[in-house]
């Protein structure tokens, strides 16, 4: 019995570890190419390291394309939609979970039903009504789609509702007001909540390309994804450059994910949005 | 009384200034636009300074019966969002199985690792891959070489150019599931587990008739997601597929998808009408389909 549960361990443990290097394995060779040469890249049979280290493609990457700006701007985007995310999706769950207002259940309803709607069956008008604005081409207009969220409005009334109803009722009898009710007792106590909810708003904002590749025509407004396929398509032949760009987009957030990940995961099987 | 009354008067304003951030925006980026895009399907509209010219449904017509480019996308998306789904969901169900063991080490390694495709870059990956799926030097091929096989010819061949695609979006997106799964699976409690073991049942027992019911929930959100998203099928075409030939969707049409036929559509040369009627063919597919999976695996794993 024993001996049969520990040679069934061994296989799970291989079968996972496959897996695992199967996880890793485009990300590794992504790295390893962005240090090779072309003609290295292109060798049969392929060499594992690269023969010296090289920033080569690295350099040429940022000499060539405006990168440090891409960075900023991918930044700014993300930043504007978290924050609005954040605002409109705490105050509407809020009001969601604790007020008993007439049309509440509709409401609701209505907030749910936009995510049958999702942006690719909208991005026409969208851009219709971009452009009526006169926000074509500017960070406004990058944002214009993802300033709110049924998902975490949805969320946050989830995470208020579990907060007891006297801890507001007791703030209300010392005649605190609405507002300050909502600040200071409300969101210190859904911070994990918030949390989570930045962190899905982040992915999502730092890999959307449909927009930004209709909205930004300046390349002083794109935005990572965008500036990585503009450039890919410069250098459509050069997959040592196009590697080490790779690399340079895909690291910011891996790095983000790396340092804070239990908040990555937990934000993920919390929202289970996408 | 009528303090209360007046009590709950100052709760309906307050909640209505509370929801009114997000509606005012909902208002703006989701209701407007979703009627708009009935209402463009309806025309003929080379944005700028044409006019509007109603067709009436002519633009669905032309979808439905003449478009043999639309036909083709429909078809490619459907086969995208089934050839993803089905063995992300299988895959990440079984990840996440194993990891829920009792006892297993290194579990929280695994589990980033598993995770890590998660929060690359869409647009960065599927350069990755694209070089990846090159026939000759490309790494995959290179592993079918290892065992003596002839790899396909994956993005240069119409018949195999959607499967590279879908090859790639399934490595991508297999821990987003897991961890839905993994949450899902930490909610059943493990005395059942126990209790099962007490009366004698067999692994594959407690699999069938505990834990997949149990999971119900979480497989219904993992497929309805997965399919919305599969449905929504574009960056990675648009990345991979491309060529200084070609703008995406190649070789001959087998990868257009329904999204990159309504980017194409719109914006080469500017026409907001027919492609509007493509975009609410999209939402409508996803609507049925939506529902109908919510209908059918409710009943099948029905307790």
């Amino acid at each position: 019995m024993r001996s049969t549960w520990r040679g069934q361990g061994a296989l799970i443990y291989a079968a996972l570890l496959l897996g695992a290097v199967v996880m890793l394995a485009p990300l590794i060779w992504m790295v390893l190419a962005s240090l090779k040469s072309l003609p290295e890249i292109l060798t049969y049979p392929p060499t594992l390291l690269p023969k010296s280290l090289r920033s080569a493609n690295y350099e040429t990457v940022l000499t060539q394309s405006n990168y440090p700006r891409y960075f900023v701007n991918s930044i700014i985007v993300a930043v504007l939609s978290v924050v609005s995310i954040l605002f409109t999706s705490s105050l509407a769950g809020y009001a969601f979970a604790k007020f008993r207002f007439p049309g509440r259940d509709l409401l609701f309803i209505l907030v749910l039903a936009t995510l049958m709607i999702p942006f690719q069956v909208r991005v026409i008008p969208l851009y219709v009504l971009a452009s009526d604005l006169g926000l074509l081409n500017s960070y406004a207009g990058l944002v214009l789609p993802s300033l709110v969220d049924a998902f975490g409005i949805f969320l946050m009334r989830q995470f208020i509702q579990s907060i007891p109803t006297d801890l507001m009722d007791a703030a209300r009898a010392d005649g605190a007001s609405e507002p300050r009710i909502f600040v200071s007792i409300v969101l210190p106590l859904v911070k994990p909540a918030l949390a989570a909810l930045a962190i899905f708003t982040l992915i999502v904002s730092w890999e959307s390309f449909l927009w930004p590749l209709l909205v930004a025509s300046s390349t002083d407004l794109y935005t990572l994804p965008l500036g990585l396929s503009q450039f890919a398509g410069k250098f459509l032949t050069r997959v040592d450059l196009q590697m080490a760009a790779s690399t340079l987009t895909v690291l910011p957030l891996l790095v983000v994910f790396l340092v804070m990940q239990r908040r990555f995961i937990e934000g993920i099987a919390t929202t289970g949005g996408k | 009384m009528r303090r209360r009354l007046g009590i709950s008067g100052r709760q309906t304003i307050w909640a209505y200034v509370f929801l009114a951030p997000a509606f005012l925006l909902f208002a703006l980026t989701v209701f407007f636009p979703m009627v708009r895009a009935f209402q463009f399907s309806l025309y003929h509209w080379p944005l700028g300074s044409a006019p509007k010219v109603f067709v009436g449904l002519d633009n669905y017509e032309r979808l439905l019966t003449d478009d043999s480019l639309f036909q083709k996308a429909l078809v490619n998306t459907l086969y995208f969002t089934v050839a993803t789904v089905i063995p992300t969901l299988v895959i990440a169900l079984a990840v996440a199985l194993l990891l829920n063991r009792p006892g297993l080490r290194a579990r929280g390694v695994f589990r980033t690792i598993y995770f890590v495709p998660v929060v690359t870059s869409l647009v960065a990956v599927a350069f990755v891959w694209r070089v990846l799926l090159e026939p000759s030097f490309g790494l995959v091929n290179g592993v079918f070489r290892l065992f003596g096989l002839h790899g396909p010819g994956w993005l240069a061949d119409p018949a195999w150019a959607l499967n590279g695609v879908a090859l790639m979006t399934i490595w991508r997106d297999v821990g987003y599931y897991m961890v839905i799964f993994l949450a899902g699976l930490q909610t059943i409690p493990r005395d059942i587990y126990d209790a099962a073991e007490v009366d004698g049942a067999s692994r594959w027992q407690t699999l069938r008739r505990i834990t997949l019911p149990l999971l119900n929930p979480s497989i219904v959100l993992a497929a309805v997601i997965g399919v919305i998203y599969g449905l929504q099928l574009f960056t990675q075409v648009y990345i991979m597929t491309g060529s200084p030939q070609r703008l995406a969707g190649g070789p001959s049409d087998s990868t257009t998808s329904i999204v990159l036929f309504i980017v194409q559509q719109a914006f080469r040369p500017l026409e907001m009408g027919y492609p509007s009627a493509a975009a609410i063919v999209l939402f409508g597919l996803i609507m049925l389909v939506t529902l109908v999976q919510l209908r059918l695996i409710q009943r099948r794993f029905e307790y």
